[in-house]
């Protein structure tokens, strides 16, 4: 059956040969001002990338000429920063990652779970801590100047609850009302009205840190395979998914009914662009992790070009460590740390290395004194990373020593993360924190990039 | 012999049933039909089926209303969202029944069941056709449940289990055995009729939650703080609101020693019980009170503390209206609650009879919600496991909340689990959609007749008018595509099909 303006191919790396970069133009469908793709004239262009074997379609409004493809597909590659912030999800033990062997109280408080004796990596800027050796793979990236180090970021008044700490760092802002993220408030200022690609949970739901008021964000749990089946084919289902996409198009005041329908246009805005998003190959070898599978999956989406900017995703393993910390810890980091590792390689190979940042991060650090049960109960400050390429390698803030500890017994802060995101917004984004991360102009600025 | 030779004959005269929304209850008309020629006049086209009465649109911002009970209309669409919030949305026919009956005795028939509850319909099975094996086979948990729900004459009891699942969340991930996660739920089960002091210390001591919080880790030698802090900021008492201090969990923590279990290679974590030797018997300052307090002490201290019953109206109020109550309204409810000895029946009760239920804002259901009343409104029983990763890609599988604070009820829709509501649309359709590809399809339906034989299909879900017209409108778009004799049938089939996916995938079908 041929209908018309369906399925004209062209050779992505054509395209890249040909295209000169122009300001101001992003992906088909990205920026504002470019018609939705609701079901009039809607046409599928293909776009296969050579290269990496990739085949991606993206959707675009028919009457749009093809040049603005081609030149928004270079902007896009050549000059957008990315940011892919990793979540360890349940407050991970700080004192585990960086171990402070070199601080006397350390082997009193953790006489189970304390590195034996000469193990684990130096720590160039203190040789007071050592890396876990799990994360000789992150010790390795720090080593050729590619990890910022927060050896102890939290804020002040620690909040030892889940929920509320992985909220404030969430939201951006100490609020336990706040209602977006830090990463969707900048998508609100800075985002498109029809791209939910720029805010991209790698996961099965959608990130709180990229919640927005209301430009259209998205979560995908695999980067390949995301299409929706039905029992019609073409050209039915082309008028079911028209239909689809007009039901999530209608206006409402109801909270609940806009979400609905703001979640069924993202959905098929995403199902049109990675529908034929298909089997890639990696030029590094990944771990097998959940995580390595999903940095891969992200890798082959920038290599070809996808309209990226914010990713979230959460990292293998559990760290809320209660008992016996080191069965789940151990393997967990090294997951981790490989698969951030093997991410790093990757986009090194691409040539992205200078558009990608990476941010690991967790709620909370764990108490420094270890429980009965082999564990560790909540603490405060913890540990967080920044890994790149254009990442600084210079440590903030110092480690604070285990002997003047909070009155809960918890390690103390010497940064702020809400410092961390001002920085990231200020140096990566070039965009001002101030209508974003509320108190911005309180807190330091810590350098982070190169 | 070709697969045409076997082609029925074609019968010129035939009945046609119709499902049609009366306005009060749907009703079934028969009609002779006479089947017309090539060439012969088609049948006069329709504006399409009837539309139902749009459901009443709050004005927003909302203005919650003060405590009182619902006066207004209480008809299909009141009725339905009463079944699709305190049950699992309706049968075909249920929402009418109940309009019938008015809403208080709407919602007392729903709460105050007669009786055993009884599972009627074919019994659940597996893909095989094996029945399930809920203590052993990975998912059947889920299944076993879901079951439970698509099947009960007494759903509310199941959704205020599940309402309690969310609560108390458990995570079968940290637990031994399925069987331990579904002892537990016949605890949060009976939760709903007893108080609220009642249910936990039942679940302080359940060996499930003993082992998801480190409960039977925790003795006097080496405290475990993990389910005293749970207890206090998400069961009983709430975080940041100044009901406990960091130095009332390590106490509460202390005072809740003494549980323990064996260790069994094969099973698991067994023979839970309090071992005195295990307790901490010196004196502990909780709330500063001071004591020697044990479990139970812990269990009364927190359920009596002056800021538990509002965190306790709010939190089941929340499950039901999502928007916050008035402050008279809340006032109320905590009266109530307290004047009835912490009973949680009476609240709820309340909050299903309060203007605030019917005429409030639209919420989402919850994903196993969807699916459910999906195979509620089609009548199908469980035959698959595929409703195990369907609905954990949908973000929620049973026993398998994300972590001890429950599901995120306000974030439910999202690109991907938008996905896999759409998937178990497809896949509830397997045995529903009809086969483009025989012969059977009638090759001569009007878009009226498509749209009315989808809906009807599903009972006659409540859509908005808007959507109904967007369905009418795919409908009549198909036939230009209508070439040739031979694409009519599975054309039209594909329709019936696209319409039967569209109807449950709605924005409105996502919300109750």
């Amino acid at each position: 059956m041929n209908r018309p303006g369906c399925c004209d191919n062209y050779t992505r790396s054509r395209l890249f040969r040909s295209a000169a970069a122009q300001a101001g133009q992003g992906l088909p469908q990205i920026e504002s001002g470019m018609p939705m793709p609701a079901g009039t004239g809607l046409t599928r262009r293909g776009f296969i990338a050579g290269a990496a074997g990739l085949a991606l379609a993206v959707y675009g409004a028919g009457k749009t000429p093809l040049p603005f493809f081609e030149d928004g597909i270079a902007e896009a590659a050549q000059s957008d920063r990315i940011l892919v912030s990793i979540f360890l999800d349940g407050g991970a033990d700080a004192l585990s990652l960086l171990a402070p062997v070199g601080h006397p109280r350390y082997r009193e408080l953790r006489p189970v779970l304390a590195l034996d004796e000469g193990d684990g990596i130096a720590f160039t800027e203190d040789p007071s801590l050592r890396w876990h050796p799990s994360a000789a793979a992150l010790a390795q990236l720090y080593g050729e100047g590619k990890v910022t180090v927060f050896p102890a970021v939290g804020y002040t008044d620690p909040n030892q609850s889940h929920f509320t700490s992985r909220h404030f760092w969430e939201v951006g802002e100490l609020d336990t009302d706040a209602r977006t993220g830090w990463m969707g408030r900048y998508l609100d200022l800075v985002g498109s009205e029809t791209n939910p690609l720029q805010g991209l949970s790698l996961s099965s739901s959608l990130s709180p840190s990229l919640a927005t008021l209301d430009k259209p964000v998205a979560a995908v749990e695999g980067i390949t395979g995301y299409d929706l089946w039905s029992h019609a084919s073409e050209p039915v289902s082309d008028e079911m998914f028209r239909s689809f996409t007009n039901m999530g198009s209608m206006k409402s005041q109801s909270p609940a009914l806009d979400d609905s329908r703001r979640a069924i246009r993202a959905t098929n805005i995403v199902r049109q662009t990675l529908a034929n998003f298909g089997d890639f190959e990696s030029p590094v070898i990944y771990p097998e992790a959940r995580l390595g599978t999903q940095l891969s999956g992200l890798a082959a989406l920038l290599g070809a070009g996808m309209p990226l900017h914010l990713v979230s995703v959460t990292a293998d393993g559990a760290y809320d460590t209660h008992s016996a910390q080191v069965e789940e810890f151990d393997g967990a980091i090294k997951a981790t740390c490989d698969s951030i590792l093997a991410f790093q390689r990757d986009l090194e190979a691409r040539g992205l290395q200078d558009r990608v940042l990476v941010q690991v991060w967790s709620e909370f650090g764990r108490r420094p004194e270890e429980n009965g049960s082999a564990g560790t109960d909540h603490g405060a400050a913890g540990v967080a990373f920044l890994i790149g390429s254009r990442a600084s390698g210079r440590m903030v803030g110092e480690f604070p020593g285990l002997v003047n500890l909070d009155e809960d017994d918890n390690l103390r802060h010497t940064s702020d993360f809400r410092a961390m995101y001002c920085s990231i917004l200020e140096q990566w984004f070039g965009h001002e924190a101030a209508p974003i991360i509320p108190g911005a102009a309180g807190f330091a600025r810590p350098v982070l990039i190169k | 012999m070709s697969a045409r030779a076997g082609k029925k004959k074609r019968i010129r005269v035939y009945h046609r049933e119709r499902w049609v929304d009366s306005g009060e209850g749907v009703v079934r008309l028969r009609k002779k039909v006479i089947r017309r020629r090539k060439g012969e006049k088609a049948p006069r086209k329709g504006p399409g089926p009837r539309p139902l009465p749009r459901p009443q649109e709050p004005t927003y911002p909302w203005k919650p209303q003060p405590f009182g009970t619902y006066k207004g209309r209480f008809g299909r669409l009141e009725a339905t969202r009463l079944l699709n919030r305190a049950g699992f949305g309706p049968a075909p026919g249920q929402a009418e029944e109940l309009a019938r009956l008015g809403m208080k005795k709407a919602v007392l028939s729903l709460t105050r069941p007669k009786g055993k509850a009884k599972l009627t319909g074919p019994a659940p099975v597996d893909q095989e056709g094996l029945p399930l094996a809920p203590f052993d086979s990975w998912g059947h948990d889920h299944l076993w449940w879901l079951d439970r729900m698509v099947r009960t004459d007494q759903p509310f009891r199941e959704r205020m289990a599940l309402v309690f699942h969310d609560w108390f969340a458990t995570s079968r991930s940290g637990v031994s055995q399925q069987r331990q996660m579904i002892d537990q739920y016949w605890t949060l089960r009976a939760g709903v009729n007893g108080t609220f002091d009642d249910l936990v210390v039942r679940i302080t001591k359940d060996p499930a939650m003993l082992q998801w919080l480190n409960g039977g880790d925790n003795n006097k030698w080496s405290p475990n703080e993990n389910y005293a802090r749970e207890l206090m900021e998400l069961f009983t008492l709430g975080a940041d609101r100044g009901a406990y201090t960091e130095d009332d969990i390590r106490e509460a923590a202390r005072a809740l020693t003494g549980w323990r279990y064996d260790w069994d290679e094969n099973l698991g974590a067994v023979n839970f019980r309090f071992d005195p030797e295990y307790h901490d018997e010196e004196s502990k300052k909780i709330f500063s009170r001071k004591g020697n307090w044990n479990w139970r002490d812990v269990c009364r201290l927190c359920v009596t503390h002056k800021l538990h019953a509002s965190f306790f109206v709010d939190k089941l109020w929340s499950y039901f209206v999502p928007a916050a109550p008035s402050t008279n309204t809340r006032k109320a409810l905590i009266r109530l609650y307290l004047e009835s000895d912490r009973k949680v029946l009476p609240v709820v009760e309340a909050i299903l009879q309060h203007p605030d239920f019917y005429r409030g804002p639209p919420m989402v259901k919850p994903p196993v919600v969807f699916n459910a009343s999906l195979l509620r409104s089609l009548g199908l029983p469980i035959e698959t496991n595929d409703w195990i990763w369907l609905c954990d890609g949908a973000g929620q599988e049973l026993f398998m909340p994300p972590n001890v604070s429950g599901w995120d009820d306000d974030r439910w829709l999202d690109t991907s689990t938008v996905r896999f509501r759409w998937m178990m649309v497809t896949y509830a359709l397997d045995k529903v959609h009809a086969d483009p590809w025989d012969d059977s399809y009638r090759d001569s339906e009007t878009t009226r007749e498509a749209v009315n034989r989808a809906l009807g299909t599903y009972g006659w879900p409540a859509l908005r008018s808007d959507h109904q017209a967007e369905l009418i409108a795919m409908a009549n778009r198909i036939p230009a595509y209508i070439q040739d004799e031979w694409q009519a049938r599975p054309y039209l089939a594909m329709r019936q099909n696209a319409l039967l996916q569209l109807i449950p995938s709605c924005p409105d079908f996502q919300l109750s």
